[in-house]
């Protein structure tokens, strides 16, 4: 967990320029945040992610659409 | 847009007829366990992708840092184990690498594993970081307490369905997805839910589906506790529900055949997964959920989620509602001033009382014909002897 609980993560050193480093030591003050590294995760994990899914393409043929398309109508889901 | 899979990637793990004809000739060779019927619904909704990215029950290195940190040994958000228990005795003649066959409770093969690991678990651990408390009396403790010795690990692959009492209720996520595409729904809110509707309920959806294309009603069918409504009374009350106080294009009704874990905050991010999977991009977080008893703070699976900026569905969170006299409708703490005099609060247990004496439940607490659909069921309600 980012915010203070007990964790068994291994963790690694990533480096960032001291000036950005400040700012978010700035940023974070009266937050949830505890530290400078735990809003770089939480903000690069959201980041990530989004990149990550933003790559995804449905994995089903055209066949298979007509398909379900059918299932769907029979069991009254489309018209 | 019809959200993307957890992890980016829509989990296939059924075999094709020609593999599965090779399986069915292998399986008289192999290690056979049998599963329980809560475990054999897990084997289906891994090979269908409800539970994307997992493609079998978790190894060791899942299961740890789900357990310590909600999150896979890859980083994306998890929150509960999905673990295979097994004796053994039963799998005295099997090592990492082998395959074995899992069966259903008819003795009928539903699926081979690929075994990667076998391993010794802490049941009193695994419990307090689920649940959060080792009560005995908490139905997901005093479950866990009873799981075999030793967990089994790896992929799993779908040889056979299981039977389906509500198959014309059950979408796999491959069906969703193009289904939400076709009805050409940009946001899709996910309800989940164990319990009949009442008025608290039908605010609360139709709340969100005022700001969202479409709302997908996926009702838990599978083990719950002795109390709780049965599978069957849900889907009538929710159907009658639909017919007579929904938009028509505006819903859709499935269900997600899994068990409850009755984990509060861990299953309410567990639930907003699976139903990413199914393609909505938002899901309805309300009071307590897949909360029981006093265990955890009436909205702590809400705070939970602020943990996960990288879940990729967005968390929906209401407020308890109620009846107010003076506002003469459904309201809830958030937008409603007045005071305790005229508000009439909705609980369930009241409504489940109610229904025990054969009573019609008032329309300030349950649509007419939603009671009526319910009192049609001679014993509404699960009994286990």
């Amino acid at each position: 967990m980012s915010r203070g609980s007990k964790s068994k993560t291994k963790y690694t050193t990533v480096s960032i320029p001291i000036t950005l480093y400040n700012r978010i030591k700035n940023l974070i003050q009266d937050t949830g945040f505890t530290s400078v590294s735990s809003y770089v995760t939480y903000v690069l994990r959201e980041i990530v992610a989004a990149h990550e899914e933003a790559k995804y393409s449905e994995p089903y043929t055209e066949e298979d659409k007509k398909r379900i398309i059918e299932k769907l109508r029979k069991l009254g889901y489309l018209e | 847009m019809v959200a993307p899979p957890h992890g980016g990637k829509l989990v296939n793990r059924v075999a094709s007829e020609k593999r599965r004809k090779e399986i069915r000739d292998e399986v008289g060779e192999l290690t056979k366990i049998v599963v329980p019927k809560d475990i054999a619904v897990d084997v289906e909704n891994i090979a269908h992708g409800i539970f994307s990215p997992l493609e079998g029950f978790m190894t060791q290195e899942d299961y740890t840092h789900v357990l310590n940190d909600m999150r896979l040994s890859n980083d994306l958000p998890w929150t509960l184990p999905v673990v295979l228990d097994v004796d053994p005795k039963e799998i005295k003649d099997v090592k990492e690498g082998d395959e074995i066959a899992i069966l259903d409770e008819r003795k009928i093969p539903i699926a081979i594993m690929e075994v990667e690991e076998i391993f010794k678990w802490n049941k009193k651990d695994h419990a307090k970081k689920v649940f959060k408390t080792l009560n005995p009396k908490h139905p997901g403790v005093a479950k866990t307490m009873k799981m075999k010795e030793l967990l089994i690990g790896g992929k799993i692959t779908l040889i056979n369905e299981l039977e389906n009492p509500f198959h014309r209720y059950t979408l796999r996520p491959v069906e969703t997805r193009i289904l939400f595409r076709e009805k050409k729904w940009r946001t899709i809110v996910g309800f989940q839910t164990r319990n009949a509707p009442h008025l608290g309920h039908e605010y609360v959806q139709k709340a969100a589906l005022t700001f969202t294309d479409g709302l997908f009603i996926n009702p838990l069918v599978g083990w719950k506790k002795p109390g709780d409504y049965k599978d069957e009374v849900i889907l009538e009350a929710y159907s009658a529900l639909i017919k007579h106080y929904y938009p028509k294009d505006a819903v859709v009704l499935a269900v997600l055949r899994t068990s409850m874990r009755y984990a509060g905050p861990r299953e309410a991010v567990f639930h907003a997964i699976l139903r990413k999977n199914f393609g909505c991009t938002h899901f309805i977080v309300g009071r307590d959920h897949a909360g029981v008893g006093n265990y955890y703070k009436p909205y702590e699976a809400q705070e939970i989620f602020k943990e996960f900026p990288d879940l990729g569905v967005t968390p929906l969170f209401v407020k308890e509602a109620f009846y107010c006299s003076k506002c003469g409708g459904m309201v809830s703490e958030k937008i409603c001033p007045h005071p305790d005099q005229y508000k009439v609060r909705i609980s369930g247990t009241k409504i489940r009382e109610m229904i025990m004496q054969r009573v019609k439940p008032p329309p300030t607490m349950m649509r007419p014909e939603v009671a009526e659909a319910i009192l049609k069921f001679e014993k509404p309600f699960i009994t286990y002897s």
